[in-house]
């Protein structure tokens, strides 16, 4: 392995995630408060520290998959460690488990708090939280190829393909630095949109921020206690739950809408498919809880929200869904493993493997009727490889594999069964809540400190997609050989 | 500049790195899924699996903002459709690769019916080139600028010569200021040579000189002889066709063996005057029967680059003959150099040259033009390219030694109305001049883009 070239690129991340830290500096000038001086410090030393590594580029700049996955698991857990050193320095968050639990659950936009109140935390702490959600929903390294396109040589694309979601990875444009580009004006003029509507509304402008970017990722982090329920406005909860399910959307779609290829646009079968669960679940879920609230257009505002939050892997909450049907807790449970679609920032399986997973069960039944026919399984007109398919199906089978050892471990800590079950499926899909003691009311703060690295490694494995992870474990990819 | 390239073959691989290596947009598509994933995978590049030549692929492929498509699939007839189908949809340029000689015959004749801003013929040009080495023995590759005035000549410094050991400023006193010498290459390394450079026997130098003092220089370094009088072709192929026809028309013997008895026949009907040899070229013992290496010049041209490196080192050590040897894989090209080869010739390459300085002629600013590209060094990292001065620009009218060049960047001399001017400090490039620059960078396209 060339071990020259992912050190090299880490040094890029950590050079990035420095120079992020200033934001967060800046907001700690703006409201005055001491504490916004360990990002500085932190930050200039990250900087520094990247400077060092990057200053001579290394000669040999090729890379396979190898190095592509590899790097790319490095790099986030390089940024998630660096990224909890402002938490627990400047002693806010007193043990290292929980800041590094909370920068985890921000990068990889699962928005899991391990804090019993966030509005303890100065106004920096809390923008740099939320900061990390907007930056881990697009992606560290993606950002890093649109600003230094030239980092891995010419084989970039394998660093795009690790930290990409999805079972198929395609560029709309020839050039790399071009689509990651692309991507984030995508990402930052919907973010921008949605700050501005809810500014609009009368949102104080840097709870607007901050919800913004927490939508935008699909993270999930309030800076209030009471999460957005805090905001008691139809508007407001609306712009939000419509803004959730916005940033689901693979963003193909408005790379599209974008390049005015409108037929190719809406002929995207996932999306269809992911529009249509979240119209099925709402309506199902709020016929379903329609004796809680007082009228019907109550339920739905509280079913679509919620539905549009659990889906995205969001995990807003306005309401403690405990109080819930079993029926409705079901359904959440089913969504939260289904996901948003692929190429969003959201988590979970992705509803474009459910969906061909789907269609391959289909046709293995075709098979048991006709023995002799022959089926290629096709997405949006094009046929999907058996490659694919089979890498779809030992995806779906690690991630089981992964959901049950989480769950043995976390089970120790002698929770009930829907809280474990919950906490695992909650942080493995990077949705934020689960239900029982970790519903939207709750959070993960009295959760042991095996079960708080378990649950980060659950979540960064989520976010991943699992393998750039798991590669690090098995020690022929360490092997120069090999 | 946006290019779509049909075809992931051989040379569409090398000319999508190539034009992606000089900045360009590139979108390559191929039917076959495994060769689109390769490319995507090792260069940044957008790949669409398909049929290049259906219409609704290409729309895939943004045929409506694409500057220039290049159809080099495996079939003519495929290319030239799909040049026809991506003309329709409004591509000014479109370069078709057409090597049937049957077609290439006739394609004069439609060319503009067509469309086709040009057509290639990697086996044509490898003929080409392989036809100019035959000439001049001497040298291991020959490139000519400026319409023949100008040649480039690449030798190997001789054991106990003139130029061995002795460094480059000194060797002015020898060539009297009528030679340049503007590359050197010793071991994987190419240079671009200053004045206290040390050239050692075995260097690869490449020296530009007007056409007449090329030779005189090559006999006074004992590397003129005469022009190959019999060459002996190793291989049936279509490059062994065109060579042949070339050779023949010369008054040259030739003799061609070939494995296929089929292709024989089809060879001797096409090329009556040549001696077509049914047999194995890997069978010495034919060889030797055939008289091989006392030929003049032999060429290697079978399919396999194993078999051509293995039998060119065989009859290098047997026979005094000018060898050329192709070799399409140029993956290894750091160990074949070292073989000690005489000639290598690679197809691939040439086809990229060409349509590089086409790609590079389109984008080029009003002021200048690129007339000519080679690469120079075998690993296809120093490039010289000829520039037209067509009107005033930041280069003109001051004195060669107050321009800021580029580091690795040589102007090697000035062509002004077919006489050669040595680029000394004191002289200036004037409008008309076609001006010949050696370099490390890639991508020149204007004159001026050899200032810093």
């Amino acid at each position: 392995m060339n071990k020259r070239i992912v050190l090299y690129i880490i040094g890029w991340v950590l050079i990035i995630e420095g120079a992020a830290m200033q934001l967060p500096a800046l907001v700690g000038l703006i409201y005055k408060e001491p504490n916004g001086l360990y990002f500085v410090g932190i930050g200039v030393a990250l900087i520094l520290i990247g400077i060092i590594i990057v200053w001579k580029r290394p000669k040999n700049t090729t890379m396979y998959q190898r190095e592509g996955l590899v790097s790319t698991a490095l790099s986030w857990i390089v940024i998630s460690l660096a990224g909890a050193l402002p938490f627990y320095l400047s002693g806010e968050v007193k043990r290292f488990e929980d800041a590094f639990f909370e920068i985890v659950s921000g990068f990889t936009t699962t928005g899991a708090s391990a804090l019993t109140s966030v509005e303890d935390l100065s106004n920096c702490m809390n923008f740099w939280r939320c900061f990390s959600i907007w930056l881990g929903g697009m992606g560290i390294l993606v950002f890093l190829l649109a600003i230094v396109p030239k980092v891995g040589g010419q084989q970039n694309a394998y660093l795009m393909k690790a930290e990409s979601p999805g079972p198929i990875f395609g560029k709309v444009t020839p050039k790399i630095r071009d689509y990651a580009a692309i991507l984030y004006i995508v990402y930052f003029g919907l973010t921008l949109i949605q700050f501005l509507l809810l500014v609009f509304g009368g949102m104080e402008v840097f709870d607007a921020i901050n919800v913004s970017m927490s939508t935008a990722g699909t993270g999930g982090f309030s800076i209030k206690n009471a999460g957005i329920a805090a905001y008691d406005s139809y508007y407001l909860q609306g712009v939000i739950a419509v803004f959730m399910m916005l940033f689901g959307i693979n963003f193909s779609f408005y790379l599209l809408l974008l390049a005015k290829k409108f037929k190719p646009a809406f002929k995207i079968s996932e999306v269809w498919f992911y529009l249509g669960i979240i119209a099925v679940t709402t309506a199902l879920i709020a016929i379903n809880i329609s004796n809680i609230y007082p009228s019907a257009y109550d339920s739905i505002h509280q079913a679509f929200f919620y539905v549009s939050s659990i889906i995205t892997t969001t995990g807003f909450g306005i309401s403690d869904v405990n109080l819930w049907p079993g029926f409705s807790l079901a359904l959440i449970i089913i969504i939260t493993f289904i996901g948003a679609c692929a190429g969003s920032t959201g988590g979970g399986i992705k509803v474009s493997r459910v969906l061909i997973l789907l269609k391959e069960i289909k046709k293995e039944f075709k098979i048991i009727l006709h023995p002799h026919t022959v089926q290629t399984v096709k997405m949006d007109g094009k046929k999907i490889s058996h490659e694919t398919v089979r890498s779809i199906s030992i995806f779906f089978m690690v991630y089981v594999l992964l959901f049950i050892v989480s769950f043995v471990i976390v089970s120790l800590d002698n929770f009930d069964f829907l809280t474990t079950f919950t906490s695992v499926a909650a942080t493995l899909n990077n949705t934020g809540p689960g239900l029982g003691d970790v519903g939207p009311t709750g959070n993960f703060s009295q959760f042991s400190a095996l079960s708080k690295y378990v649950l980060s490694f659950t979540m960064l494995a989520g976010r991943l997609e699992l393998f750039p992870l798991f590669i690090l474990f098995i020690p022929a990819t360490w092997k120069k050989k090999g | 500049m946006k290019i779509i390239i049909v075809g992931c073959g051989k040379i569409g691989s090398t000319i999508a790195a190539e034009l992606n290596s000089e900045g360009h947009q590139i979108v390559v598509i191929d039917s076959n899924p495994a060769a689109v994933e390769n490319l995507t995978n090792t260069i940044d590049l957008m790949g669409i699996t398909g049929n290049g030549a259906s219409y609704e692929i290409l729309e895939e492929a943004e045929i409506g903002n694409a500057d220039l498509i290049i159809a080099v699939t495996g079939a003519d007839e495929l290319n030239i459709y799909c040049c026809l189908l991506a003309r329709s949809a409004g591509v000014r340029h479109t370069i078709a690769r057409v090597r049937n000689p049957e077609y290439t015959k006739d394609l004069s004749r439609v060319k503009d019916i067509l469309g086709l801003s040009l057509s290639i013929n990697p086996e044509l040009i490898c003929a080409r080139e392989m036809d100019r080495l035959l000439k001049f023995p001497g040298a291991i590759e020959i490139d000519t600028f400026a319409k023949g005035v100008v040649e480039l000549i690449k030798i190997s410094v001789p054991e106990n010569s003139f130029l061995s050991n002795v460094q480059v400023s000194s060797t002015a006193d020898y060539f009297k200021g009528k030679v340049r010498i503007c590359t050197v290459e010793r071991g994987d390394e190419t240079y671009i040579p200053n004045g206290d450079f040390m050239l050692l026997p075995g260097d690869k130098i490449s020296l530009l000189a007007s056409t007449s003092d090329a030779a005189k220089i090559l006999k006074k370094l004992g590397l003129l002889s005469a022009r190959s009088r019999s060459v002996v072709i190793l291989g049936g192929s279509k490059t062994a066709y065109y060579l042949a026809t070339f050779l023949l028309r010369a008054g040259v013997n030739v003799k061609i063996i070939e494995k296929s008895k089929q292709r024989c026949e089809e060879l001797d009907e096409k090329l009556h005057e040549a001696v077509i040899i049914n047999g194995n070229c890997m069978d010495l013992e034919l060889m030797t029967s055939e008289g091989v290496e006392h030929a003049d010049g032999i060429v290697a041209l079978m399919n396999n680059d194993e078999e051509n490196i293995l039998i060119s080192l065989y009859l290098r050590k047997r026979s005094g003959a000018k060898i050329i040897t192709k070799i399409n894989n140029s993956s290894f090209s750091s160990i074949v150099e070292g073989l000690n080869l005489d000639s290598i010739i690679n197809p691939k390459h040439l086809a990229g040259e060409q349509i590089a300085k086409y790609v590079r002629s389109m984008q080029n600013s009003i002021s200048s033009d690129v007339e000519t590209l080679y690469h120079i060094s075998s690993n296809n990292d120093i490039e010289a390219l000829e520039f037209r001065v067509k009107e005033n620009s930041k280069v003109t009218g001051i004195p060669l030694k107050y321009l800021r060049l580029k580091d690795n960047l040589q102007i090697a001399c000035i062509n002004r109305g077919g006489k050669l001017i040595r680029a000394s400090g004191s002289d200036a490039i004037e409008i008309n001049d076609t001006v010949i620059v050696v370099t490390k960078h890639k991508g020149l396209s204007s004159l001026e883009d050899i200032l810093k």
